[in-house]
């Protein structure tokens, strides 16, 4: 635990040392704002967060990459996971300390939206329940696209494999929910529960659903581990 | 077994006693056996069957020619991959099932120096020492102590990438010796540094023996006989030979070579320079107006005088005159040879 906790101080220090942590901030900052303001100037406009909830997957889809993609493949590239891998520390403390640094570079990107909760607030007089389980959703299933950027960064001692690799991986997990229109009967059903998209959903209208919150643990933990066993593997090429 | 449960007291009782408390403790017993190890990539072998033994606070030389597995050796040693058969143990711990215990024992020093580039020298060297379990204390009085081992001190809150090569090798040599390790393996560690620093990072691995224990691999021979107090040669994964370097360099001493280049007949010169006494082989360079003759010789006497008398009385001109060095991919046929010989 100690092991993981420094190894995920240590990114977190070298992330917010970068200027990628500011731009991915204000690139999230813009794109949610846009939405905000386009879901809130309707005829009949709802005072909720759900217009920037929604798009987060797209968006998610493409800044989590970018945030993960430098955490293993840059260490096989320095030659630094061989050390790393020398050191009394457990390949699990690796790949957990990463993880934890990837949510913290997360939330940094979600503190910024808080104004714009702030300013609904200010106008209209919303419910304060969507708007926590939105939050939390967006949490969740952040928490998955990072996962899936783990493991495509333990894959490659190359960056920018690395996030293409899980830009596609993400893409294709995301239009899962469009494809299971094509599928017939159960097998619909299980495709669209497949879709990392689908789950989000209900936390965006308010609900807060096990069998979703289950659904993105499960995930994130098989993604991780995959990405334990693919360090793991290294030892034995 | 009973010197294990004493390891293990000893690290939770006082960390920063652990190596003098063990060499007490574990007097005698090898402080690294590696017995039968061989490793294969897929179908290719790495090392095949290598044994070898280091006590407590040798310096052991590791010498082969690029790809011999060298490497490979230590990547075992320091579990960062399992042989494919064989086993070794480090402090008594076997590599491959107690290997955190193995790690905790040990500094290792890749080939290529694994270093944070964003990082400064400081919080580079406490990062490393944090993931060794070092405590607040001893990485401060440490990082002091290996900062001035390895004459940093101007260069204290440098960023690691903005380091010349010199300075990145001091600090991957440092972060190899912050936790006082008891058993330091290096792979190359003064390759592609300037000759001052080799010099320097030759004392300073000199002065690691005694305390700790130290594997360095080298392709460099006189490294070899400078640092080390025993050697391994390994050859295409095998060890050839196993020596102190300066019963090693006896046995090379057997030949060695002369380039000469001499105006003059050379029929004539080949039949007078093969009847001197100790050549053992000549080959003639033709040139258009010199000839150059290599003339491999036993090395008892040195043939300079000789021949040079030769050429002088014959009324020949003498244009060059070289001892040569014998390269070591050479010596690894020499020594190779004779065993092949025999069987």
């Amino acid at each position: 635990m100690k092991n993981t906790l420094t190894i995920a101080w240590k990114e977190t220090k070298t992330y917010f040392a970068s200027p990628m942590a500011y731009i991915i901030m204000a690139v999230y900052a813009a794109l949610a704002a846009y939405y905000f303001v386009t879901s809130i100037s309707g005829v009949l406009p709802e005072a909720t967060i759900r217009g920037y909830v929604i798009p987060s997957t797209f968006i998610f889809t493409l800044l989590s990459p970018i945030i993960t993609m430098r955490l293993l493949a840059e260490e096989q590239k320095l030659g630094t996971l061989e050390l790393l891998m020398t050191s009394p520390v457990r390949d699990y403390e690796i790949v957990m300390g990463k993880f934890l640094a990837s949510m913290a570079s997360l939330l940094s990107i979600l503190v910024p939206t808080i104004y714009l909760v702030i300013m609904l607030t200010w106008f209209a007089t919303p419910d304060v329940g969507p708007i926590l389980s939105g939050y939390l959703g967006l949490v969740l299933f952040g928490m998955s696209t990072l996962s899936v950027g783990l493991f495509a960064s333990s894959l490659s001692g190359n960056q920018i494999v690395a996030a293409v690799l899980a830009m596609g991986i993400l893409l294709i997990l995301t239009i899962l929910d469009l494809a299971s229109a094509y599928a017939g009967g159960i097998f619909a059903d299980l495709v669209l529960q497949l879709s990392i998209t689908t789950h989000l959903e209900s936390f965006a209208r308010g609900v807060i659903d096990t069998h979703d919150m289950v659904y993105y643990a499960i995930f994130t933990t098989f993604m991780l581990f995959l990405t334990v066993r693919s360090l793991e593997s290294r030892r034995w090429r | 077994m009973i010197a294990f449960i004493i390891h293990e007291r000893a690290i939770e009782a006082a960390p920063i006693t652990i190596g003098k408390r063990d060499m007490q403790d574990n007097a005698g017993t090898p402080m690294i056996e590696v017995e039968d190890l061989t490793k294969f990539y897929g179908e290719y072998p790495a090392i095949e069957n290598v044994s070898f033994t280091v006590d407590r606070g040798e310096i052991l030389g590791f010498l082969g020619p690029n790809a011999a597995g060298k490497t490979t050796t230590m990547r075992i040693l320091t579990g960062f991959m399992p042989p494919t058969s064989g086993a070794a143990r480090i402090a008594g711990y076997d590599v491959v099932d107690q290997s955190l215990e193995v790690r905790r024992h040990i500094g290792y020093l890749p080939e290529t120096v694994p270093l944070y580039t964003e990082m400064s020298v400081t919080d580079y060297l406490d990062f490393m020492g944090r993931i060794r379990g070092m405590d607040k204390e001893w990485r401060r009085r440490r990082i002091a102590e290996v900062i001035d081992t390895c004459r940093l001190g101007d260069y204290r809150t440098s960023l690691i990438g903005k380091l010349s090569k010199g300075f990145r090798q001091r600090v991957g040599i440092a972060q190899a010796i912050l936790h006082e390790p008891e058993v330091l393996i290096m792979d190359e560690p003064t390759i592609g540094i300037d000759p001052i620093q080799v010099v320097e990072t030759r004392n300073l691995i000199k002065g690691f023996g005694g305390e700790h224990t130290v594997i360095l691999s080298t392709h460099i021979l006189p490294e070899v006989s400078m640092v080390c107090q025993r050697v391994i040669i390994i050859h295409e994964g095998q060890v050839v030979a196993v020596d102190r370097p300066d019963n090693l360099s006896e046995r090379l001493r057997g030949t060695e070579r002369l380039e000469v280049d001499i105006r003059g007949p050379s029929a004539e010169v080949m039949n007078a320079l093969r009847d001197l006494p100790g050549v053992l082989d000549i080959v003639r360079v033709d040139r258009a107006d010199v000839g150059s003759y290599n003339i491999e010789t036993t090395g008892s006497d040195d043939l300079r005088e000789a021949i040079s008398a030769l050429v002088l009385q014959r009324g020949w001109g003498l244009l060059r005159l070289q001892p040569i060095q014998m390269s070591l991919e050479e010596i690894f046929l020499r020594l190779t040879e004779p065993e092949s010989d025999k069987e």
